[in-house]
């Protein structure tokens, strides 16, 4: 799939999830690392409180029972996610684990006050970038970084989408190196993927553990289904009327999301369509039901732009719908996210997120940037070169994630090839320094055990204003000393909870 | 509802009640083979034919033997109507119809599924036989259950009883077009014992022995049997209750769209023009004729329901 | 070549037509079909009549052409869109005049795959000499003309530039794919334009016309007609421009379904 910067879903196909290819920038000091439990110094924090007294009382043999309870439930109400390119039979569990992670209200306030600025900023600057590009007319952002991006979607240009909203869902994946340190190591501006597993695991602690939820007062997250369908309705196209038809366009039951497309749909209420049922009827998309076709208002896609419209992008594609793209530009439908959005969050555009986050709202970002440098940057370049056994290097353009290097984890053979690599195309690369990442709790046979962890917040966006859901989905790299979250290679998922202070 | 929807709930109920017939027919073929002195291999070859799967089979095997006829009809991933690809289908357009399913039948399908790929995960013992075809119509039957006790009673459910009963009354159908000779009326001058087991091996593939038993006891007469199967309208696999539910559940739909559309016509037309005689006129008509003929008109009612609400386009 | 000063009054009718061997079970046709009124050319009236499809929706997409969706169902045997109106033009010399957008210039330095300057082109600008940039974008354009001789029904319409440059041979679609992919090359920005050209000695027209322009500082845009050897004047009606003929083609289709289509097109151009 060479494709427009294709960013595949939530799929738990590594290349989403950090993996050894995107890691979470970098490998981690052991020593003096930063614990969520336990600070640095072994000392309770105070979120933690009652949740220590809790499982200082129960027996670890009921607590193992429980694990593979909730493995169970999982596996029968077929929260799945299917390996790629296989037709069937492959649907792998992600592994749950039961210590939930747990953010104080007063943490959490000032994340989410980071996360709306950021969100805000993302959508002004797809805007700008879409119209009369003043960023780069105040010379903030170099043009080539938008002229030479496979991204940015030409399509686009002039277009005004419904409610000015481009990116109406969002996630911001974090994370953490201290008691204050939040950094952002991607935002998701396309189709991200995940929050089904927020909401599943939620249910099963809410069933598995319920005086938990009676000890701790947790913000609760189930009613962001309904929240997506109310803001992605105030987002219909005017004429809608009182009451838009909503809809989700899936790949299919192939796809590896296919289940979160069809938990999103059943929550929500609406249809799950795939390509085939839609198709361009009076000047809008409609989808073929028992009785004829019905418009529909707002198209939730979780189709990737380039497969999105065979008339007018990959002709080849069978996933989307002929003409949707000309339906969009004459206002007859709304698609969440926008076309084109791709353009916030390619990897090159990560680098100016401090600068764009300021031109557009004015202030300091809240929400700290892992530091880059941009290797096409002479100065930056020499840096890099000098102290490239303490960075980690990824490839700006392309999820291949071949030409990573960790430079702490790398052989001097390696540190030489890389060294070549980066002299001969410097412009392909920026560099990163390897943080201390925090890690959490998990249940082992032996008890507790440290492990690191991310965190992806879903946010929505609409006319009406910024929704974030208190937590997001963690992720964490289930083996010992990981950096890895990613499912199949060990990664697992955990229940985040935001405490009502 | 989405035309793939209602395509999706027709074909996950077809082939969940597809699963349950041919489970029946296994085990009604293994009941004769053990029951029947100097049985050959022969009796299988009429299973896999009142199954559908016997042209399949051919093209698969060499020779005919009973255990590769059963793995065929249980098992066999190439045999699109092995138990196992049947429960396979059923959940793979569960999976399509999610949003059209209550979590109960959802969960209760999937689980069949679950349990069968561990039943059928390997070739089955004679010995385990009983209990594995067991296992699997206990599983539908929870499907079904759960459909009966969560499900509205809206056009959802219309489609997935509609997929049941073509389905079922093809089912009821094909087993008396192999098997109309030992109906007809000459055959019972012949009055041999083989025809005993015959008969009861038509009333075992539907399930219906001891209901036939309850209505007309001890004596068989293939009269009675053909009567049963055929116009019957309290034994819930012969072809004239599945066309009255059929007729029902397209007569809720079209009552509820306000449409009468051609499916509406035609399911009218089989009802009143082939199940509102007796069965006199049936066997006047030709047992064999009259079978072929109803296969033939489900078969287009089958197609005119896809075109009436849009399965395709 | 003498022309009148006074501004040219064109007529134009644009026949396309769609024979259907088995029906489709659905279609649709994007057209760019509607020229605009700019500095120097005045539409008078202009209209498009579709016969056997539905026109879905229009809008001007982001090189600011007229864009209409037309549907067509299965019950379809063929469909007939007839564009018809009055242009007045006026001579400018080839120079449209600055870059109004609403896509920013750099766009139209990007290659497409129709485009991709090879070895061919990067050959043929190593021909290239002139003083100004005018004089060298001029001198581009009769090295490809020299290069690749026009003959109708010698191309196929999916060709590159580099695929005509190998044959030698083409229509003015490929002397203008070359011109871009040359012209982006050498540092202009470049875009191709469909349109209708006025032969002088006719009324009806073999195919509708293409042509390149490029941006040139302190002129703006600059149309270059490889296949004619001149900078348009006052017989060119603009239609619609893009990075390639694919993004500024009369009709672009899609078809699900159904076998084989017979394209006809018939185009009178004539001065009132």
């Amino acid at each position: 799939m060479a494709r427009r910067g294709t960013k595949r879903d939530f799929g738990m196909d590594l290349s989403t999830w950090s993996g050894s290819n995107r890691a979470m920038s970098g490998t981690v000091n052991e020593t003096g690392n930063f614990d969520e439990m336990w600070g640095r110094d072994g000392a309770l924090r105070a979120p933690y409180e009652r949740f220590q007294s809790w499982f200082d009382g129960e027996d670890p043999k009921n607590l193992r029972a429980k694990q593979r309870e909730a493995e169970e439930l999982f596996r029968l109400t077929g929260i799945t996610f299917n390996v790629y390119g296989r037709a069937e039979a492959e649907e792998r569990l992600i592994p749950f684990d039961i210590i939930p992670r747990i953010i104080s209200g007063r943490e959490w306030q000032r994340l989410s006050r980071g996360i709306e600025q950021r969100v805000r900023a993302i959508n002004a600057f797809l805007h700008d970038i879409y119209h009369r590009q003043e960023i780069i007319r105040a010379g903030r952002i170099p043009q080539e970084m938008i002229a030479r991006n496979d991204a940015f979607l030409p399509q686009m240009i002039g277009v005004a989408p419904p409610g000015g909203i481009y990116t109406h869902i969002v996630g911001i994946d974090l994370v953490r190196t201290n008691d204050d340190d939040f950094f952002v190591l991607e935002d998701n501006a396309r189709t991200p993927s995940g929050v089904s597993y927020m909401l599943e695991n939620r249910e099963t602690m809410l069933q598995m553990f319920p005086e938990l939820f009676s000890r701790n007062r947790v913000q609760p997250v189930q009613n962001y289904p309904r929240m997506l369908r109310q803001s992605l309705a105030a987002c219909a196209p005017s004429g809608s009327g009182g009451r838009p038809c909503v809809a989700v366009l899936t790949p299919g039951i192939y796809n590896s999301a296919y289940f979160e497309h069809a938990f999103l749909a059943d929550q929500m209420g609406v249809e799950l369509v795939e390509g085939h049922d839609l198709r361009v009827v009076d000047g809008r998309v409609a989808m073929r039901t028992t009785r004829g076709y019905k418009p529909i208002d707002v198209l939730y896609r979780r189709v990737d732009d380039d497969f999105l419209d065979a008339l007018n992008f990959n002709p080849d594609s069978a996933l989307g719908v002929p003409g949707i793209m000309d339906v969009y530009r004459a206002g007859g439908i709304t698609i969440a996210n926008a076309p084109g959005t791709g353009i916030a969050d390619d990897k090159a555009i990560y680098s100016y997120m401090p600068e764009i986050v300021e031109f557009y709202t004015g202030e300091r970002p809240i929400l700290k940037n892992v530091p880059t440098w941009r290797c096409s940057e002479p100065e930056a370049l020499t840096y890099v070169l000098d102290h490239l056994d303490e960075l980690v290097v990824k490839e700006v353009h392309g999820s291949g994630g071949y030409g990573m290097l960790i430079g702490p984890a790398a052989s001097k053979k390696e540190l030489a090839a890389f060294r070549r690599k980066l002299r001969a195309r410097p412009g392909h690369y920026i560099a990163q320094p390897t943080l201390s990442l925090s890690t959490v709790p998990i249940f082992t046979n032996k008890g507790l055990a440290p492990r690191h962890v991310d965190l992806r917040p879903f946010v929505l966006v609409s006319p009406e204003g910024i929704n974030i859901t208190p937590g997001g989905l963690t992720r964490v790299a289930l083996k010992k000393g990981s950096l890895v979250v990613n499912s199949s290679q060990g990664g697992g998922t955990k229940d985040t909870w935001v405490l009502e202070d | 509802m989405l035309g793939k929807t209602a395509n999706g709930l027709f074909w996950m109920y077809r082939y969940l009640e597809r699963a349950e017939n041919i489970s029946r027919l296994v085990e009604t073929g293994q009941r004769i083979a053990l029951t029947r002195l100097g049985s050959s291999d022969e009796e299988w070859e009429s299973v896999l034919q009142t199954a559908g799967v016997a042209a399949g089979f051919h093209a698969a095997h060499d020779s005919l033997a009973k255990d590769t006829a059963i793995d065929w009809m249980l098992r066999a991933k190439e045999n699109p109507s092995s138990v196992l690809t049947s429960i396979m289908a059923a959940r793979q357009n569960a999976r399509l119809v999610r949003t059209a399913l209550t979590h109960e039948v959802w969960e209760a399908t999937n689980a069949t599924y679950m349990t069968a790929c561990t039943a059928l995960a390997r070739k089955v013992s004679e010995r385990d036989l009983p209990q594995t075809l067991r296992t699997v119509r206990q599983q539908t039957a929870l499907v079904r259950g759960a459909t009966h006790g969560t499900m509205l009673r809206n056009d959802i459910y219309d489609f997935a009883r509609i997929g049941t009963f073509l389905e079922r009354a093809d089912n009821t159908a094909r087993i008396l077009d192999v098997k109309y000779y030992v109906l007809l009326p000459s055959v019972m001058a012949v009055g041999s014992s083989i025809d005993n087991v015959q008969w009861e091996t038509i009333l075992r593939s539907v399930s219906a022995r001891g209901g036939f038993r309850m209505e007309y006891g001890d004596s068989i007469d293939p009269r009675d049997i053909a009567q049963f199967l055929i116009l019957d309208k309290r034994m819930p696999r012969s072809l004239a209750f599945c066309i009255g539910k059929l007729r029902d559940n397209l007569g809720y739909l079209a009552s509820n769209y306000g449409t009468r559309p051609q499916s509406w016509a035609l399911v009218d037309h089989i009802e009143r023009g082939y199940l509102s005689f007796d069965i006199d006129a049936v066997l006047d008509y030709g047992l064999h004729e009259y079978i072929q003929k109803v296969l033939s008109l489900l078969s287009e009612l089958g197609a005119q329901i896809e075109i009436d609400y849009r399965f395709y386009e | 070549m003498d022309h009148d000063p006074m501004p040219m009054r064109l007529f134009i009718r644009h026949t396309t037509r769609y024979t259907f061997d088995t029906p489709a079970s659905h279609g649709l046709q994007q057209l760019r079909k509607t020229p605009k009124s700019t500095h120097h050319q005045q539409v008078l009236h202009w209209r498009t009549d579709v016969q056997g499809g539905r026109r879905e929706v229009a809008f001007e997409d982001h090189h600011n052409n007229v864009v209409e969706l037309i549907s067509f169902e299965r019950e379809a045997e063929g469909i007939v869109i007839v564009s018809e109106g009055e242009v007045e033009v006026g001579d400018n010399h080839g120079i449209v005049g600055r870059h109004i957008g609403p896509a920013p210039l750099w766009l139209y330095r990007r290659a497409t795959d129709r485009t991709r300057a090879g070895a061919g082109c990067r050959a043929l600008i190593r021909e290239v000499a002139g003083e100004t940039e005018l004089d060298r974008l001029h001198a581009l354009r009769e090295v490809i003309a020299r290069a690749i001789t026009f003959e109708i029904g010698a191309s196929l319409s999916d060709w590159s530039a580099e695929d005509a440059l190998a044959a030698g041979r083409g229509v003015c679609q490929d002397h203008t794919h070359v011109f871009l992919a040359c012209a982006r090359e050498m540092g202009f920005p470049a875009r191709y334009v469909s349109g209708y050209l006025m032969l002088d000695d006719r009324v009806e027209q073999d195919a509708a016309h293409a042509w390149a322009e490029a941006h040139v500082d302190g002129l703006g845009w600059v149309g270059f007609d490889v296949s004619n050897g001149i900078s348009p004047d006052m017989r060119y009606v603009r239609v619609a421009t893009g990075l390639d003929y694919g993004e500024a083609a009369p009709v672009t289709g899609l078809t699900i379904g159904g076998g084989g289509e017979r394209l006809s097109v018939q185009i009178e151009v004539a001065q009132q």
